[in-house]
């Protein structure tokens, strides 16, 4: 096996393996290879933030990740976030506000919001609007996707206080 | 968007990283946090055979204190930077333009260490490290070496790294008390480099300038130090006829490349007008 490796990581808290050539991206193995095409390709430059998934804690865009980078890493995307066949938060948010019109960047804004409410659960608009600086998006001029992610925020923070 | 075919490493210690580089000389590139390595090698403007990644040495990740320094791991993250309390205390001019870099997802990969030895004079974090006079551990096959920021940088990609070496840790000085600080950045968008930015670090003394640091981003072929100008504040009361005199001394060492983000003309006064604001808010923030 010619400068192939076996990289073995957690998508959506399930195991997987893969061979890869050191040269591969993350999104291309997600899509092409894992069959995880919720991540999508936007700019393929690190510009837009339409493949963003979140790794070991982090938004991080996968056109700009290796795949070998990624050994024993922890991958979630937007096809773990439905728990039980219940929307997350911030997918029920994102239809209830009409946080999206072609739908094209919602899986990387909905993982991006995912982690921005992990380390800021009540962000203000101010706080939205740079800490999803980001995610771009050709269609809503993004005041539902504030609104989006303020309904998801609101949604999450009495649970929070529970546990 | 495929990078060119090459071989991955990855090193667990410092020198196994160095042995790594001494292997495959000048075929071989450290990936940090890969956010402009890997969009060059992605247009392949960059074709390392072997890429050596040192996101596996934990060593290489993490702020203390010692005595009256900051000592930062080279692989420290943007997003570490802006999170951290000690940070903000020592160094709040570090946040302030950690938080003015990329985009959060660029922030979470990218490195103080990648964007110091990359040499891009577009990056930030140059003339931050020339305004607060910090400086470098460098680890060698030979051991351990520490320059001077003021020494660190030679030109465009070109720095004091040796080929073999690998920084690991980035020194700062703890800011004095009643320092005020600014860095001012102009960007046309999110995540673009500056057109144009000014660091400084300012001490006053009464009315008078006590102390002060200019330092300029994307002005040249690599950061600049404003030395003239950081000359003729020194003892003046920072009025507006001393900004406009420090502001001209800045431009006139400002040499930028002309591209889309505007002229060589527009590119330097901008630079000055940088400048202009980044001392009127220091000096506000002085005590």
């Amino acid at each position: 096996m010619a400068n192939k490796h076996t990289v073995s990581f957690k998508l959506n808290g399930n195991d997987v393996d893969v061979v890869v050539e050191p040269r591969e991206l993350l999104i291309h193995t997600l899509r092409e290879r894992l069959a995880t095409t919720g991540p999508h390709i936007g700019c393929e430059t690190s510009h837009c933030g339409a493949c963003t998934v979140d790794l070991d804690g982090m938004s991080v865009k996968s056109c700009t990740v290796l795949t070998v980078q990624c050994q024993d890493a922890d991958v979630l995307t937007i096809e773990g976030l439905e728990q039980n066949g219940e929307l997350h938060a911030l997918q029920e948010g994102f239809m209830q506000e009409h946080g999206l019109q072609c739908g094209y960047c919602t899986p990387g804004m909905i993982t991006r919001a995912y982690r921005l409410l992990q380390e800021i659960p009540n962000p203000s608009e101010e706080e939205i609007r740079y800490w999803m600086a980001g995610n771009l998006c050709r269609c809503t001029g993004y005041q539902n996707i504030v609104k989006a992610v303020q309904y998801a925020a609101e949604k999450l923070s009495p649970a929070q206080e529970v546990s | 968007m495929i990078p060119r075919q090459f071989e991955y490493h990855a090193p667990q210690t410092v020198p196994e990283a160095i042995a790594l580089l001494q292997k495959y000389g000048d075929t071989a590139k450290l990936l940090a946090g890969g956010h402009s390595l890997l969009p060059m090698m992605k247009i392949r403007f960059a074709e390392p055979g072997h890429l050596v990644d040192l996101g596996k040495i934990a060593d290489l990740r993490g702020i203390r204190e010692k005595g009256k320094e900051l000592r930062i791991g080279a692989m420290t993250t943007e997003n570490d930077l802006i999170w951290s309390t000690l940070v903000q205390e020592k160094c709040p001019l570090l946040v302030e333009a950690a938080r003015l870099i990329g985009d959060p997802q660029v922030r979470y990969k990218g490195t103080l260490g990648g964007d110091i030895s990359h040499g891009d004079p577009g990056n930030d974090h140059p003339a931050i490290m020339l305004a607060i006079g910090a400086s470098f551990v460098l680890a060698g096959s030979d051991g351990e070496r520490v320059v001077a920021a003021d020494d660190f940088f030679l030109g465009l990609y070109d720095t004091a790294l040796a080929p073999d070496e690998v920084l690991t840790e980035i020194r700062i000085p703890a800011m004095a008390k009643g320092t005020g600080w600014c860095y001012a950045k102009l960007k046309r968008k999110i995540g673009d480099f500056a057109t144009a930015a000014a660091a400084v670090l300012l001490t006053m003394k009464g009315d008078t300038v006590k102390e002060v640091s200019i330092a300029l981003t994307n002005a040249g072929a690599m950061a600049l130090k404003a030395r003239e100008a950081e000359d003729s504040l020194r003892g003046k009361k920072l009025d507006d006829a001393a900004i406009a005199e420090a502001a001209r001394l800045v431009m006139s060492i400002c040499d930028p490349a002309e591209d889309q983000r505007g002229s060589v003309e527009y590119k330097t006064a901008m630079t000055g007008e940088m400048v202009h604001r980044a001392l009127r808010t220091a000096h506000e923030r002085a005590k």
